[in-house]
């Protein structure tokens, strides 16, 4: 499926070996494809004999199938290989899987894993297009995608805005896929959490930090507020979600006090009255589910991107109306 | 065993910190000992002559860090392949870390590494016995028996002692025995589930990182411990500025600290785990610039003793993997010299007889083992180098069964010419 011209190159691994052109062609392409989504008929003859396989080595539900709703929009064959988090150690290895899925002449991987960087292994080892749809703790890149997206139509423009990414970013590839892209765009970023759940070496990646989230929240925009993982409690980064939520939890009367609107966005799946109260995840100011339904623009964005699929012809792709 | 030939080095530079020889010419090798050293020497009847113009000789170098895998993991290094790997790399003489399967607990199995590498007939091996039973950190080995069979050191290196009480009656009891405890310095809640060095390159890979500070905690600790006991510990492959520092510290108190410092440490950053190469993996992780530049200082300066590789084969299948799931470790012997050639004397951070020194007079003198001189009357293991060959590194040309080096491909400076143990040629590549 690599075509002559393949505007990302051959996978999407990531946003930070991403230009800002090319990220803001991802995000100009997805704008168009909106529309399919829209229609009685949601299919468009884009990707027609292509076959797309969705592998996902951790449990996914939202983005395994937003991926998957992106490619049968798009008419690709798609299969769903679900494979559980035990065999990445026992059984068959990751090179393996790759050859295998090779060998039945694929032309696009969507990956999910455990291990940062599997993405990474598997673009080199295979020819087909890789698209990392979430590594470890290293990057979610359709996830930052979607993320620009939402904040460039509730915004206008990225440039210049100051968002601030709160929780654990420590463990996030939601958090670092939304760092490269959101600083390449021109905003500013910060982050926002207890210095337990942050990397060390935060202040070299250039953000912003905030202790707490009364700062957080007045300095900012945006909010992208994480999950809060139950796990981290247990391994010791917290004492306790319930002092968690009364530290750093994204609250209605915190908000109360921002000197602006601010906007909330949450890459799900949401813990209500943890890391985000009910009141503010339901409030007015909140994008969570336009975030939803852009994901699946962006993915078909990607997926026509990485099929070779020049920009100019984004809208003639969208096929007869 | 054959009779041996006599063997003369003919016209190299003779290079001896320990006797402090750095001239033009020649060496004679006769029954396994140094016969005769420098000026010119005329050739026995029937003697091996060999042509050294242009090269340094040198007292054979000594690796006091490596690990053979055998028993246990044959299919990635046997005692013979380990050792003719290790004298491709210009070493004499390898002390074997005692992290095989089944451990090296116990006297006999200090015999069965012994019995290995005699009848391989490269380098010699040196076993290093296991601090604990199973390398379990609960019941000390039976340190006695184990020197009694040929064993120079203890270390639980692999699994490194937690328990600061056992730690402390390991150097209190090897005192009896004049052997060093070497220690691979981990703190192991700290170092939990880390994967590579703690600082912007983990935290953008997404790679949980290992604080220089789980390295440096354990460091301080032995070097407490050992000034309260008052027995020897040698710190292996340090890694971090901070811990440079406090082992000058140590040293300055007059407590009984060595150290060891891996090419590896010396040379790479951090940087080389970009692209999530597994072949930059290993423990201790590859650090910071700042904490490079730092041992490279302490290796100027003397307070690392020594230059040990860490060889360390794996499997290609296992390194062939997602980089948190692939296992820690790099090849060393055959890429050591010309490593610390290219890294360490080429720009001019130590001299040749510095280099040396800490690959061969250092080490003998450290693990009190023979070798690391060319006195006359010494064990006749010598190294012969060419200090301005280049040549580019190419793992399938290993003679370790390990393929796992990060310098795959690099243009490095530094060519072993000649391998001798014991009076004989044990390598000798052509071309």
């Amino acid at each position: 499926m690599t075509g002559a011209r393949a505007p990302l190159g051959k996978d999407l691994l990531g946003l930070e070996q991403l230009s800002a052109d090319q990220i803001r062609l991802v995000l100009d392409t997805a704008e168009p494809l909106k529309e399919i989504s829209e229609r009685a008929i949601k299919k468009v003859p884009t990707l027609r004999g292509a076959t797309v396989v969705n592998l996902f080595f951790e449990p996914s539900t939202r983005t395994r199938i937003s991926f998957e709703f992106a490619e049968k929009r798009m008419s690709a064959d798609t299969v769903n290989v679900a494979v559980a988090a035990s065999s990445v150690t026992k059984g068959e290895t990751l090179v393996d899987t790759a050859r295998n899925l090779e060998a039945m002449r694929i032309d696009m991987v969507v990956i999910r894993h455990s291990a940062s960087g599997a993405a990474h292994f598997l673009a080199e080892r295979i020819e087909s297009n890789v698209i990392n749809a979430g590594d470890g703790m290293h990057e979610h890149p359709t996830q930052g995608l979607l993320d620009l997206l939402t904040l460039r139509d509730h915004f206008g423009a990225i440039a210049g805005k100051r968002v601030c990414i709160c929780g654990d970013v420590l463990h996030s590839r939601v958090a670092r896929s939304n760092i490269w892209g959101l600083r390449k765009l021109g905003a500013e970023v910060a982050v926002c959490g207890p210095r337990s759940l942050l990397p060390s070496a935060i202040g070299e990646m250039g953000v912003t930090v905030f202790d707490r989230i009364e700062q957080a929240i007045e300095w900012a925009d945006a909010l992208n507020v994480l999950r809060l993982q139950l796990e981290r409690m247990h391994a010791g980064y917290i004492p306790s979600l319930r002092e968690y939520n009364r530290v750093f939890g994204v609250t209605r009367e915190r908000l109360a006090r921002a000197p602006r609107d601010v906007l909330i966005l949450h890459p799900g799946p949401m813990n209500r009255g943890v890391e985000i109260d009910s009141d503010v995840a339901d409030g007015p100011h909140s994008v969570i589910l336009d975030q939803v339904t852009n994901g699946v623009a962006i993915r078909m964005a990607v997926l026509y991107l990485l099929a070779g699929h020049t920009p100019a012809l984004a809208d003639a792709a969208k096929g007869p109306a | 065993m054959s009779e041996r030939r006599d063997i003369l080095l003919r016209g190299g530079r003779l290079l001896d910190p320990s006797t402090r020889l750095d001239g033009v010419g020649d060496l004679l090798l006769r029954d396994g000992t140094v016969a005769s050293v420098g000026g010119a020497i005329a050739a026995p009847d029937g003697a091996l002559v060999v042509e050294c113009a242009g090269q340094v000789v040198a007292p054979g170098f000594i690796d006091v860090h490596c690990h053979l895998r055998e028993p246990g993991r044959e299919d990635v290094e046997t005692i013979a392949t380990g050792s003719r790997a290790a004298a491709a790399g210009g070493f004499t003489a390898v002390c074997a870390m005692p992290n095989t399967d089944p451990v090296t607990d116990n006297q006999a199995a200090v015999g069965f590494v012994l019995r290995q590498a005699r009848a391989a007939r490269a380098a010699r091996v040196h076993p290093i016995g296991a601090v604990s039973i199973g390398q379990k950190g609960e019941r000390l080995a039976e340190f006695g028996e184990m020197v009694g069979a040929g064993a120079v050191a203890v270390s639980d290196d692999g699994r490194p002692v937690a328990s600061a009480q056992l730690m402390r009656s390991a150097l209190e009891y090897a005192r009896a025995f004049g052997i060093p405890v070497a220690d691979h310095c981990e703190e192991p809640t700290l170092a939990a589930g880390g994967v590579m060095n703690e600082g912007l390159v983990s935290a953008r890979l997404g790679l949980q990182g290992i604080p220089t500070e789980a390295e440096e905690i354990m460091v301080i600790r032995d070097i407490l411990l050992a000034r309260r006991a008052g027995g020897h510990v040698h710190l292996c492959h340090v890694s971090t500025r901070g811990s440079v520092e406090l082992i000058r510290w140590g040293k300055e108190r007059g407590i009984r600290v060595t150290a060891e410092a891996c090419p590896h440490h010396l040379s790479l950053t951090d940087d080389a785990v970009e692209g999530y190469d597994t072949n930059a993996k290993m423990n201790p992780p590859l650090r910071s610039a700042a904490d490079v530049e730092a041992v490279r200082a302490a290796v100027k300066d003397g307070t690392v003793d020594v230059l040990a590789t860490d060889h360390a084969p794996h499997h290609y299948d296992e390194k062939e993997r997602e980089f948190a799931n692939a296992p820690n470790g790099i090849v060393g012997f055959e890429t050591a010299l010309a490593v610390n050639l290219t890294w360490l004397v080429k720009p001019g951070l130590i001299s040749l007889a510095t280099l040396v020194e800490k690959m061969s007079c250092a080490p003998a003198n450290v693990f009190h083992l023979p070798g690391g001189t060319l006195r006359r009357g010494a064990h006749a293991d010598v190294t012969v180098f060419d200090p301005a060959r280049e040549w580019t590194v190419d793992p399938a040309r290993f003679h370790t069964k390990g393929r796992n080096t990060p310098y795959g491909g690099r243009t490095l400076t530094g060519w072993v010419a000649c391998t001798i143990v014991d009076g004989r040629i044990v390598h000798q590549p052509t071309g």
